[in-house]
């Protein structure tokens, strides 16, 4: 059986598929260039090439692809969000998130598990009645339980008052889903590097070329490289690229940490959260508990692991499922976030002509993968900002005009 | 643990403080535009790199500025206001209202 697999494996008749083909030598000149290979970055070079014919594009990346904040993440994807504008934009996402194995003919292990939001307040039970109507409002399935759905829902967890939080009820959200996040960056890149799309890892810029107010190249550590747009889609070194660019972000880089425990049984089907407690765990297909919380106490450019962070999540955690106190802890992680006063993105343009913004993800990045790369692709594209991202642009800050996104992760209410 | 030294208090845990943003200077309230303010407010250097901010230590409430490396994560020096404010910052009068 092994011989057997051996000679398969290096039979040349089933040659192994390269997944990204050679990297190129760098162009000196390209219609579009994309700062980060992430799967925002990732995400609209396949859809600048697929709607839009945009194909003359790079992708440069400092690292390698996906292996920033796209592998850092709990991987969650829901849309159950507070404001109109931020259900709408996230409801996009979940849909195409759907389809996105079959999109992508790359299976990114996309599993709808169901999403609650567990509230330990009256405060936080108003805030998930108010969250199920805008939801149901605008089409998106969501609603609240109280503690005998819970019991029969969520067998496993701790519903006991004889706890420091009691668990009064919770907005259940059906088709919360988990998926692979790193699948959904190679899906991106491979297909779009089929499409004529040069993705160049290892590559760094260095420094933005500005001429009359207008975007004309980058500087990387391979050499100068000419563009008619660019795009930065760089997560927690936001605040660093437009720097280079000569403006200012409303954006703090804070370190957000994660954790996963040993391979268990499956007993956990749904995703739980809890505002109040900053916790989120989900249990993923290989039975590993993913669990995370909220962002360190304060800024900093350092994906450190600390023991803060985990004994502060670990005592809630513990509140939910008290049978875990002897479960290992198999690895811990930091990645840094780009947070944002008001908890919503900062997308669209900036005050350098040609030169776009995909910002402000903090601790919501990942679900907005898909829809991100789609609009932000249009934009580009186009040259217009459709109606969804309009909310979110970064002029909104000195209208006044904030999209105060109290549904975010770990938010409490 | 990380230890923070408080020009008051001396070395205490981390847990006790907090961070208070950034060490800006701030715009005449009544005089400034709308975009100066909300550049005040709410626009950040977010430096990689040496900062300076406003730090607070919760139990006994007290205000004081450190200078901090945000890529090493390591306190470089803690002081009390006093150093940079040397007396007491006065804006003019707000414009009247109305009429």
């Amino acid at each position: 059986m092994a011989f057997g697999l051996i000679k398969y494996g290096l039979s040349p008749r089933y040659p192994g598929k390269r997944f990204l083909s050679r990297q190129p030598e760098l162009k000196s000149s390209y219609d579009v260039v994309i700062i980060g290979g992430g799967g925002h970055g990732l995400a609209c070079a396949y859809y600048l090439a697929k709607n839009h014919g945009v194909k003359n594009v790079a992708v440069l990346e400092k690292g390698y692809i996906g292996g920033g904040n796209t592998g850092r993440n709990t991987a969650i994807i829901r849309s159950n969000y507070l404001t109109p504008e931020g259900v709408a934009f996230y409801d996009e996402s979940v849909r195409l998130f759907q389809g996105l194995s079959e999109d992508l003919d790359f299976n990114i292990l996309y599993s709808e598990r169901g999403h609650f939001t567990l509230a330990h307040t009256d405060a936080a039970m108003r805030t998930s009645r108010w969250r199920a109507e805008v939801n149901k409002h605008l089409g998106v399935n969501s609603e609240v339980v109280d503690r005998e759905d819970l019991k029969r829902l969520v067998p496993s967890l701790n519903l006991s008052e004889d706890v420091r939080y009691p668990i009064m009820g919770a907005l259940y959200h059906p088709p919360g889903a988990i998926a692979r996040h790193d699948a959904v960056a190679w899906g991106y890149a491979g297909r779009a590097a089929e499409m004529g799309i040069e993705i160049h890892q290892g590559t760094e810029v260095t420094g933005l070329e500005i001429e009359d107010g207008r975007i004309t190249g980058v500087v990387t550590n391979r050499g100068r490289v000419a563009c008619g747009k660019a795009m930065q889609a760089v997560a927690g070194l936001s605040g660093v690229m437009a720097n280079m660019a000569g403006f200012k972000l409303p954006i703090k880089t804070v370190p957000l940490q994660a954790c996963v425990s040993m391979p268990l049984k499956p007993f956990l089907d749904p995703i739980i959260v809890s505002g109040s407690l900053h916790v989120y765990i989900s249990q993923s297909s290989r039975g590993e508990l993913v669990m995370g919380g909220s962002t360190d106490p304060y800024p900093r450019y350092q994906t450190r692991s600390t023991l803060d962070f985990i004994e502060g999540l670990m005592a809630h955690i513990l509140e939910l499922f008290p049978f875990l106190a002897d479960v290992p802890i198999l690895r811990q992680w930091a990645g840094m976030t780009d947070m944002t006063p008001d908890f919503s993105p900062v997308m669209g343009e900036t005050p350098v002509k040609n030169y776009y913004i995909d910002s402000g993800w903090g601790t919501w990045g990942f679900k907005a993968t898909p829809v991100c790369g789609k609009r932000m692709a249009e934009t580009i594209a186009t040259g217009r900002v459709p109606a969804l991202l309009q909310p979110f642009r970064l002029s909104r800050f000195e209208e006044y005009s904030l999209v105060g996104e109290k549904g975010a992760a770990s938010v409490g209410h | 643990m990380k230890i923070i030294n408080c020009p008051l208090n001396g070395p205490r845990n981390a847990q006790e403080f907090v961070h208070g943003g950034e060490f800006v200077a701030m715009p005449d309230p009544h005089r400034s535009s709308d975009a100066e303010w909300s550049s005040f407010v709410f626009l950040e250097n977010n430096t990689a790199g040496v900062v300076r901010e406003w730090w607070c230590h919760v139990p006994t409430a007290y205000w004081f500025i450190a200078e901090r490396d945000t890529i090493k994560d390591e306190f470089i020096r803690t002081y009390d206001p006093s150093e940079v404010f040397r007396e007491r910052v006065e804006f003019a009068k707000p414009p009247a209202q109305g009429s």
